[in-house]
């Protein structure tokens, strides 16, 4: 999986002339990492996700996945929405199932694929639970479980944990990076909050406001004291002089920028 | 600095500061103790029949005008062991049944269609508003001159009278269906057939029930007026008749089992939402 962003331009046409969401965006997820793109609201990052999931198109530019240019929504790209967009007639076990069934697939291995996921997701025993019986945090882990189950070969997340309350968004943010560990998937993440970006992803984009620009990337290499690099991240990191560096940093380019956020 | 701080804090205006009240009865958007409410929807029932009872059981209204709970009773058996109101009630109830099983097999495709795509609503939205404004029973004559007078005017008023309002009410609902429901079903592979059938229907399943519910009570209006015109039988025609005899208590009696036959409606309808839509109840 190769993700490729190309000189994209973004305009919308609004009743007061034209509004330039995003400008000369390039960036690119490879096959296994983790991405984020931090920035204020008005940078256009949603915009951003919403035209890498095919939901709009853009004014100009080109998005690929693996060289294929992108020209609508499609089961290759999963998403994860801010609010929770589980299907509510169904249960959390059909919910999983549903784009498995959109595409065909025949029932017997349908419910082995879905139960599968759950069981990644850790809901297996709210399997026949309709979503209204679900916290917010476990609402997202099915949305997850549903998008992982389409096999996709990235996986876009537009702020997913921001409606979440701070204990449960630490959970699920521990919960995302080991899914993303044990399974290698491709992930963009979309998020406001600088904090979750430098302990989530490998690498950050920092996006400013007026037009929507990628002010700099950045490479995040953190690891937790006493262990190699390459152990599975912990909360704790979140404690260390290195993760308060990288934090700052980008608040500086988005204080430099003009336009607040919020760690 | 002019803005002075009071050693005691005061409001604005010198006042005390206005606190609200505790209360039970008017609280606004709060439930109320389960014995109150039943109470209150018992009196809601006892105190009409109580105060009808009173102004024609005295003799303080004529009871001619208004007969006796008693009386209208009476009748209501009468018209029951003559036969006169199970044919009525069935003749009316087939009525409806009909003109408004049409209705809900036009609208609900339609309100959806037009719910769904901006350009079928473009399409249909001025003119069903117009049409919409003329009083169905001011169609009477030309159904009648068009189809004479069986079962088809009487079925067509129904349809006409309530296929207009299914449609834009249900048209409302499916433009509440979350963009991001129907975004998710793009991202999850789904097309937009899919997306019309698997997710904007049954998401307004409650939405058309609710619907049905509130314009069920315009089609026995309809069903009423239609008989009145002109009809074989059926509950307008039953009163048509008894205005024609002066028998208050017999139109008293039908008036009645229309209120009853609605309510039953009504409740069956909401049982059927609270039995298929559990995840909306």
């Amino acid at each position: 999986m190769h993700l490729e962003v190309t000189k994209l331009h973004k305009q919308f046409d609004t009743p007061k002339g034209p509004l330039v969401a995003l400008k000369d965006i390039n960036l690119h997820v490879e096959t296994g990492e983790f991405v984020c793109a931090v920035g204020a609201s008005g940078s256009g990052k949603s915009t951003l996700l919403r035209l890498i999931a095919g939901l709009e198109a853009p004014t100009a530019g080109q998005i690929t996945v693996d060289g294929q240019p992108i020209v609508g929504p499609g089961a290759d790209r999963g998403m994860v929405f801010q609010s929770y967009t589980l299907y509510p007639w169904m249960t959390v076990q059909q919910n999983v199932e549903f784009g498995l069934k959109l595409q065909r697939m025949p029932s017997g291995e349908r419910r082995e694929q879905a139960s599968h996921y759950l069981s990644v997701v850790g809901l297996t025993q709210f399997a026949q639970s309709l979503p209204k019986e679900l916290s917010g945090g476990m609402k997202q882990r099915v949305a997850i479980a549903r998008a992982l189950a389409n096999h996709p070969k990235i996986l876009l997340m537009d702020e997913p944990f921001g409606a979440l309350d701070v204990q449960t968004k630490e959970t699920m943010q521990q919960f995302l990076l080991g899914l993303w560990q044990r399974l290698g998937i491709s992930i963009l993440m979309i998020t406001h909050d600088v904090g979750e970006a430098v302990f989530l992803s490998q690498r950050i984009y920092v996006m400013t406001a007026r037009p929507g620009t990628i002010r700099q990337e950045m490479s995040i290499a953190l690891s937790d004291p006493g262990s190699a690099s390459d152990e599975p991240r912990l909360y704790s990191v979140r404690r260390t002089p290195k993760f308060y560096h990288y934090c700052e940093e980008i608040m500086d380019l988005l204080r430099e920028s003009g336009a607040p956020a919020g760690v | 600095m002019t803005v002075t701080t009071p050693a005691k804090s005061q409001s604005l205006t010198g006042a005390p500061y206005r606190t609200l009240k505790p209360t039970l009865f008017w609280a606004i958007a709060e439930a109320i103790p389960r014995r109150l409410s039943w109470s209150l929807m018992v009196l809601s029932v006892v105190v009409p029949l109580s105060l009808w009872w009173i102004l024609s059981g005295t003799g303080f209204v004529d009871s001619r005008f208004l007969p006796t709970p008693t009386m209208v009773i009476q009748a209501g058996i009468g018209l029951w062991q003559d036969g006169h109101l199970l044919g009525d009630v069935l003749a009316s109830f087939l009525r409806v049944s009909a003109g408004f099983l049409l209705a809900a097999i036009v609208a609900v495709p339609l309100g959806i269609a037009m719910g769904a795509f901006a350009s079928i609503r473009s399409m249909l939205e001025p003119i069903i508003g117009i049409v919409r404004y003329m009083p169905a029973p001011a169609f009477i004559p030309l159904l009648i001159i068009y189809l004479g007078l069986g079962e088809e005017p009487k079925i067509m008023l129904i349809f006409m009278g309530t296929v207009f309002f299914n449609t834009l009410m249900i048209m409302d609902a499916v433009k509440f269906v979350p963009k991001e429901l129907i975004e998710t079903t793009y991202t999850l592979g789904g097309d937009r057939l899919q997306v019309l059938f698997r997710v904007i229907t049954p998401y307004v399943v409650p939405n058309i029930l609710d619907t049905f519910r509130i314009n069920m009570a315009a089609s026995w209006n309809l069903v009423v007026v239609a008989e009145l015109v002109a009809a074989d039988g059926g509950l307008g025609k039953r009163i048509q008749i008894a205005q024609k005899f002066f028998q208050t208590d017999d139109i008293f009696a039908c008036l009645i089992v229309l209120g009853l036959i609605g309510f039953l409606i009504d409740l069956s309808l909401q049982a059927v939402l609270r039995l298929t839509c559990k995840w909306a109840v």
